[in-house]
């Protein structure tokens, strides 16, 4: 496939908080409909890296483009970003105070201004697409941990993102649950959305990367596909880091 | 002890407390002692208005209520100044809300400038007495701007409380974990549609009970505006006094009147905080 314009253009990204040095010189590509998982310790800044792509935080030098949009702190145009770029949070982070629906429906409403009806049809559609359409008229917190995670990956996909972002999905969910988030995951896979997902659940990343991406200590220490990535990592760390999460 | 004396511990009743504490504890003995004491202090007040050889006129109390004339039907002095301290009230309370939301909202701007103008103003209005406050803004500020003694009045209410309103819309808005704002933003919404449609419905149970001590306190201290003679509850009391001498009788009764509807407002709140536990 060529493609000259990429999904995200990370150039020599720095990132400091205070002193601390959280992301050095980081520099990745994304196509369209790729996939990226992220893994590598915690605290390597991974969470830190893609929260940067939606402007959940800012980096303090470098470039990142995404989607065309120079991404800054101040950027005009951030609010545009973030509607293409979906992100699906480690706690969830549903709206409590509305049903799940309400959660689907007010994004597309009072974001993108959409009447009723129509973000209503819109989220019954994903909410088919997550298999929980029976959930609708609940409230998040009568569903189960890996039902509102599925609810949270519906409300992003309502905006119509072209990018998705998952921060460790499946970390605060029950071992039982996991799969079906996953299961999810891959089949938004197959649809061609460009995906970048920090996970350390290998079994998904063999299944749907494109391409693996470790981390240490606020760098890139391995960029490759995974075929190369599970057999003959290039760097020591990255071995070890595999064996010690593949071992069980 | 093989099995680690835990078969001796099952079904074994837990120690009773203390003789004492279960007397104290009792019903019938709380009942008892409490109609003692609200006993003790109105034989107290009885006996000594009856020492300083008060004349109690109860009797007279009722036409201040209401009165049955020719004409018919009508309501009394206390009534009437109820309904203008409840409107005294409720003006200046959405006003000092609407202040308070304001200044709440510049504090946690994050804008330097914002917080400062914030801190300042709460300091300010905080560490001033409401009845300086009061004569500030009727004879200092109403001569310059042409304020009547109504309008000084809800002024004064609506600043001094809002500084308190603001404090808690802080705290409640404060207490919404950091992942509601990160998910709002991360499906493209501005601050305001944040605050609008995410933060604050989900602040309102945080703030409910504060709020509601709030609006008892600014109903009791609207009473204060009686020294500039705005027409309520207190400056209706005050008149009455000066025409029938009851003193005794008229604020006994002005002050069970404040009871009555903060009492009224304060069960309301907690039938609502309810229905807001059961809807979360």
């Amino acid at each position: 496939m060529t493609n000259p314009a990429p999904m995200i253009e990370v150039t020599q990204l720095d990132k400091f908080y205070g002193t601390f040095h959280a992301l050095k010189n980081i520099n990745l590509h994304v196509d369209q409909g790729e996939k990226v998982v992220i893994c590598g310790p915690s605290g390597s800044g991974k969470s830190t890296l893609i929260r940067c792509f939606n402007g959940l935080e800012w980096h303090n030098s470098g470039r990142l483009v995404i989607d065309g949009i120079e991404v800054y702190e101040g950027a005009k145009d951030i609010r545009e970003l973030r509607q293409e770029v979906g992100m699906v949070f480690q706690q969830f982070n549903l709206f409590p105070h509305l049903t799940v629906l309400e959660n689907l429906m007010i994004g597309p409403m009072k974001v993108r201004k959409i009447s009723k009806a129509q973000a209503e049809e819109t989220a019954r559609k994903y909410l088919d697409r997550v298999h929980i359409p029976e959930q609708a008229d609940k409230y998040p917190a009568q569903l189960s941990g890996g039902q509102q995670q599925r609810v949270a990956i519906a409300r992003s996909l309502c905006m119509e993102t072209r990018i998705m972002l998952f921060d460790e999905p499946t970390s605060a969910l029950d071992p039982e649950m996991i799969n079906e988030v996953l299961d999810v995951m891959v089949e938004l896979a197959g649809t061609g959305m460009t995906m970048v997902v920090v996970t350390h659940e290998m079994g998904f990343a063999r299944k749907v990367a494109d391409t693996m991406v470790f981390m240490e200590a606020g760098q890139i220490v391995e960029i490759s596909p995974p075929e190369q990535f599970f057999t003959n990592p290039s760097s020591e760390r990255c071995r070890l880091f595999l064996d010690q999460i593949l071992e069980h | 002890m093989s099995d680690l004396g835990i078969s001796s511990l099952k079904g074994q009743a837990l120690p009773k407390p203390p003789l004492h504490k279960r007397f104290f504890d009792s019903v019938i003995i709380s009942i008892t002692i409490y109609i003692i004491i609200v006993g003790l202090i109105a034989y107290g007040a009885y006996t000594g208005a009856q020492g300083m050889g008060y004349n109690w006129q109860w009797y007279r109390v009722p036409q201040f209520l209401y009165r049955n004339t020719e004409v018919g039907f009508e309501w009394g002095e206390i009534p009437i100044g109820l309904v203008a301290t409840i409107k005294l009230s409720v003006i200046s309370f959405l006003l000092a809300t609407a202040i308070g939301l304001l200044v709440a909202l510049l504090r946690l701007s994050g804008l330097v400038i914002g917080t400062a103008v914030a801190v300042g103003y709460l300091e300010l209005i905080r560490n001033i007495p409401l009845l300086v406050l009061l004569y500030l803004f009727y004879y200092v500020l109403g001569p310059i701007f042409g304020l009547d003694r109504y309008t000084a009045s809800i002024l004064t209410l609506a600043v001094f409380h809002s500084a308190l309103i603001s404090e808690i819309f802080r705290a409640g808005i404060n207490a919404i974990p950091s992942g509601q704002w990160e998910a709002a933003k991360s499906i493209g919404m501005s601050t305001p549609q944040a605050y609008r449609y995410i933060i604050l419905p989900q602040s309102v149970r945080f703030m409910l009970p504060p709020m509601t001590g709030e609006v008892v306190h600014l109903i009791k201290s609207s009473a204060i505006v009686s020294v500039i003679a705005v027409a309520e509850l207190t400056t209706f009391g005050r008149n009455i006094i000066s025409d029938t001498y009851m003193s005794f009788e008229i604020w006994f009764t002005i002050a069970l009147v404040y009871l009555v509807v903060t009492l009224i407002l304060s069960i309301g709140v907690s039938h609502l905080e309810k229905k807001y536990a059961v809807d979360q």
